[in-house]
């Protein structure tokens, strides 16, 4: 058989195809040249045939036939083989192939290789993709070669070691003693290098590591010192500074080490601002360095002068002209924004001014941070330039633009009108990109400024005749005149010059509404409640009629739910109408994510109208007043389901069995707290209808961030069997948001019912919801 | 750490690719085309720095890239790398490949790919960064270089010597045919 091709001729080969067909084609024919060479055990040229093989690799194809090839490289006494083989069972193997421990004797082998670029090679590979096995036999070798005086073995040593620490966190404590000399005075610059590296991991995996370790502040600082003030040392130069890539690591060491801790912090503070203060910011690295004192000033407990230097640094890196210093600025400054934020808010005109940058990345930035800065005395001259920016920026940012604008117009506005202002002016720049969420919280919003009815649905009346094709707007302005179609033709604005419309006019516009192609099925079903509304606040009874019949038969069955329940309301409960259109009364806020307004039924009459089978069962007080559900269809409660509702605090939620298996029983019953009516206490009893008892019975449960917890002490561990007892625990809910979620019971070796059975759940408690989902297990 | 260090050309074609957690073949190309996609897009002026794709980890990872010439040269990394340090790492990188190509161009990466690899493994391995010094690289390259000319010095002495014991048997008789007249 001809010598397989060399791996130069193999690239120059694959290069002349044109087509990826031919190229496939010589990549087909070359592994199978190669595979039979491998049937063929030919040791001389089995490494080109290695190398072919990881050169296809990395154009994509498929090379796990080569696999066993590479360990028998690896055996091999060569060192080009061993290369070929290390660099082979790196790139072609992992953790999920079995070979992966065939390699760990040879590799234990060549870690007492006496060349040291064979150990070196065979660190490098365990140090690379060790698993945790391999780590395990190994670790003994890489800790005796991190004590060895070869300073080229002994950064690849720390560095396998931090692997091995990686995979295997027990290991740690076995690599301490040899951690005692790595700071030492001797140690050239790579060593330090790597030793840092490897203390890094420590102290970051282990809090006693890191207490241990603190002693090494003053070493750490004094190298520091050394680094800077020493002169020009040729081999660790980078444009002018010396080894900037250790002094970023030892800075990095120090933020970790003096975090929370005020001694080492203090022993610090010098030379940070030695640091801050004497390097050179004209080049990239300087900046680096310059980047990483400030991010380290502003961890640990620094004093105020200190943290005052680093924001002003970081606001010089703002009017640098590299991009990438003010990215990084930019990211830093919204990390430090809400502890420091008197110091940024000095910054505010740059950071404002980077939103128009070109940089995608430094408009997103800046824009994040904008909303972070907006506070209540900037918020005029925030928003105008934060209006503008959503003028002119990319659709990705509109949608996180105009959120973050409707939060900050929320919680700062001066008044209402600019309030409404502002929020029109979103919606007519951006309003396809508005969320969806928004709609329900700005007809909320509107609802609440009552006296800003008029101006409101003048301005979005005007609005629409401009543009239909925004569908929020087209929503919210629909809700509006449905509501306030009175206000509109009565001409009773006093904010601006009054507009003259008259009934018919606006009759016109909703039904272009509805019969236009740029409306989306919600849009018509906004418009249609809409003219029903108007029916009460207009003449044109006859009108509004023949729409609404007209509707009766449309293909869309949602409009056509709607249409034929406001016909029945015509034909059949016209004593009714008046009453069910009238306006809407202020909503209550509950909270922030979700439509927010309450669920009011009224009990007693409309059964045939209002679908009360899906509303709580229980009885509600008489106080509340009935009528129709803006937006909503009467009869669709499927609304209801995704509603946080405030409900009467009276409602007592019925005991439930949440969880019914292999004889283990466990019910729930649930009360109100007296002190703090917003709190949920839920008494578990758990019985044992087997024959065994159930030791060792551990109850959790785990809930969503929003949800805060409080597990009381369980009267014992031991569930007696044939039901004789039962094992309560208390546990207490609290649910500030009101927040519904759902069950979901998980048991683990629910076979064996000696044995621990922890069953966690997630609990569906809001306070007065009617049913927590039963937990089907 | 750093998650992987990819090189390709303007056109998306892999000329290394080092990934520094697992992946299998079919992601580790997904990733490279993705990677390409979104920093081929990129401006000439902008900052080198950008989140990172889906596949690779999305928002939490950064790629933070260098175009040369024809060549793209991307780290991908998490947040506990330094960029501005990355940045200088991947300077640090393309000079001394450099220095050891004698004005590496694409096609030296092309047709030296192990060579590449080697060069790599001694500045990041597992994800972490070994060593910075250009010299002290170079060096340690240069060594294992000459290790494996003088492995295959012995092979070629190896093949040539029962050639020459041949020719020198050859010349034996001769001599001897000589020395008999």
């Amino acid at each position: 058989m001809p010598a397989p091709i060399r791996l130069r001729e193999l690239i120059r080969t694959i290069r002349t195809a044109r087509t990826q067909a031919e190229e496939r084609e010589m990549i087909q024919k070359e592994c199978a040249a190669i595979r039979s060479s491998f049937r063929e055990e030919d040791n001389t040229y089995r490494c080109r045939n290695v190398a072919k093989l990881l050169y296809m690799h990395m154009l994509g194809y498929p090379a796990h036939f080569g696999q066993l090839e590479c360990l028998k490289l690896i055996a091999s006494q060569k060192f080009t083989d061993k290369r070929i083989g290390y660099l082979g069972a790196m790139l072609l193997l992992d953790e999920r192939q079995d070979v992966h421990l065939l390699m760990t004797n040879c590799i234990k082998n060549d870690l007492n290789h006496s060349t040291q670029y064979v150990q070196g090679l065979a660190l490098c590979t365990l140090g690379c993709m060790g698993s945790s096995e391999m780590c395990r036999d190994l670790a003994g070798e890489v800790e005796k070669l991190l004590k060895t005086s070869n300073s080229y073995l002994r950064k690849k040593a720390a560095l396998c070691a931090v692997h091995v620490i990686r995979k295997v966190p027990e290991l740690m404590e076995m690599f301490l003693p040899a951690t005692k000399n790595l700071l030492s005075e001797k140690n050239h610059g790579e060593i330090l290098h790597t030793s840092v590296v490897l203390l890094t991991e420590m102290c970051e995996r282990s809090p006693d590591m890191l207490s241990h370790f603190r002693k090494l502040v003053p070493q750490l600082v004094r190298i520091l010192k050394n680094l800077i003030m020493s002169g020009y040392s040729p081999e660790h130069d980078v444009s002018g500074i010396s080894d900037p890539f250790l002094q970023v690591r030892i800075l990095r060491l120090l933020r970790i080490l003096g975090k929370g801790d005020d001694d080492s912090s203090e022993a610090m503070n010098d030379i940070l601002a030695q640091v801050a203060t004497n390097t050179e910011t004209s080049k990239n690295v300087g900046n680096a360095i310059l980047y990483e004192t400030v991010l380290t000033i502003m961890d640990i407990k620094s004093e105020s002068g200190l943290r005052v230097l680093a924001i002003n640094i970081l606001g010089r890196f703002l009017l640098n002209n590299d991009k990438n210093i003010r990215y990084v600025a930019l990211t830093s400054l919204l990390k430090t924004v809400q502890t420091d934020h008197n110091a940024v808010q000095r910054h505010r005109s740059t950071i404002v001014d980077c939103l128009k940058d070109l940089d995608v990345s430094i408009k997103r930035r800046a824009m994040e941070l904008s909303f972070a800065l907006v506070n209540g005395n900037n918020i005029r001259g925030m928003m105008k330039e934060l209006l503008y920016f959503l003028d002119s920026c990319d659709p990705d940012f509109k949608a996180d633009c105009a959120s973050g604008i409707f939060l900050a117009a929320e919680k700062y506005a001066p008044s209402k009108r600019w309030h409404i202002d502002t929020i029109m002016r979103v919606l007519t720049t951006a309003g396809s990109y508005v969320r969806d969420d928004s709609v329900p919280n700005l007809i909320q919003l509107i609802t609440n400024s009552v006296e800003m009815h008029a101006y409101t649905v003048q301005r979005l009346y005007k609005a629409l005749l401009d543009d239909i094709s925004q569908q929020p707007l087209v929503q919210v302005a629909s809700w509006c005149i449905g509501e306030y179609g009175d206000l509109l033709v009565s001409g009773q604005c006093e904010e601006e010059e009054p507009i003259q419309v008259n009934d018919l006019y606006v009759l016109d516009v909703l039904e272009g509404l509805l019969v236009s192609n740029l409306s989306t099925p919600v849009t018509r079903g906004y418009s249609l409640t809409a003219i029903m509304k108007l029916s009460t606040r207009f003449s044109s009874l006859n009108r509004i009629k023949k729409v609404v019949s007209i509707y009766g038969s449309s293909i869309d069955v949602e409009l056509q739910q709607r249409a034929v329940e406001y016909n029945a309301l015509f034909k059949k409960y016209d004593h009714m109408r008046p009453a069910l259109l009238e306006r809407m009364p202020i909503m209550e806020k509950t909270a922030t994510n979700g439509p927010s307004e309450t669920v009011q039924t009224n009990g007693e009459t409309d059964s045939t109208i209002l679908d009360t089978k899906h509303l709580p069962s229980i009885s509600q007080p008489a106080s509340q007043v009935g009528f129709l559900k803006h937006g909503f269809s009467i009869q669709t409660c499927a609304h209801f389901r995704h509603l946080n509702n405030i409900q009467p605090l009276n409602v007592i939620i019925p005991p439930m069995t949440a969880y019914n298996k292999n004889g283990l029983i466990i019910e729930f019953t649930f009360e109100r707290s007296n002190p703090n009516p917003n709190i949920a206490v839920i008494t578990i009893h758990a019985t044992n209808s087997t024959e065994a008892d159930m030791t060792e019975f551990v109850f959790q449960a785990a809930v969503p961030k929003t949800f805060q917890l409080q597990l009381l002490s369980p009267s014992s561990n031991v569930v007696p069997a044939f039901n004789q007892g039962s094992v309560t625990q208390v546990i207490r809910v609290l649910n500030p948001q009101k927040v519904r979620c759902y069950c979901e019971p998980r048991t683990h070796s629910a076979s064996d019912l000696q044995c621990i059975q922890a069953i966690n759940f997630y609990l569906s408690c809001v306070p007065g919801e009617s049913n927590p989902q039963p937990c089907a297990s | 750490m750093i998650k992987a260090i990819l090189i390709f050309n303007n056109h998306g074609k892999p000329r290394m690719s080092k990934f520094y957690e697992h992946y299998t073949e079919d992601t580790e190309q997904q990733i490279i085309r993705e990677t390409f996609h979104l920093v081929s897009k990129r401006d000439e002026n902008v900052c080198n720095f950008l989140e990172g794709g889906l596949l690779i980890g999305g928002s939490e990872n950064k790629l933070i890239y260098r175009h040369y010439a024809t060549l793209y040269f991307v780290f991908c990394v998490d947040s506990s790398e330094s960029e501005l340090g990355i940045l200088d790492l991947i300077q640090v990188f393309v000079e001394t490949l450099d220095k050891c190509f004698e004005n590496v161009c694409e096609l030296d990466l092309i047709f030296h790919l192990d060579k590449v690899h080697n060069i790599l493994a001694e500045m990041v391995m597992g994800g972490m960064v070994l060593e910075t010094n250009m010299s002290e690289i170079i060096t340690q390259v240069e060594a294992q270089g000459k290790m494996e000319k003088s492995e295959r010095l012995q092979d070629v002495f190896v093949e040539f010597s029962h050639q020459d014991l041949l020719d020198f048997y050859n010349q034996m008789e001769m001599i001897q045919t000589q020395l008999t007249r």
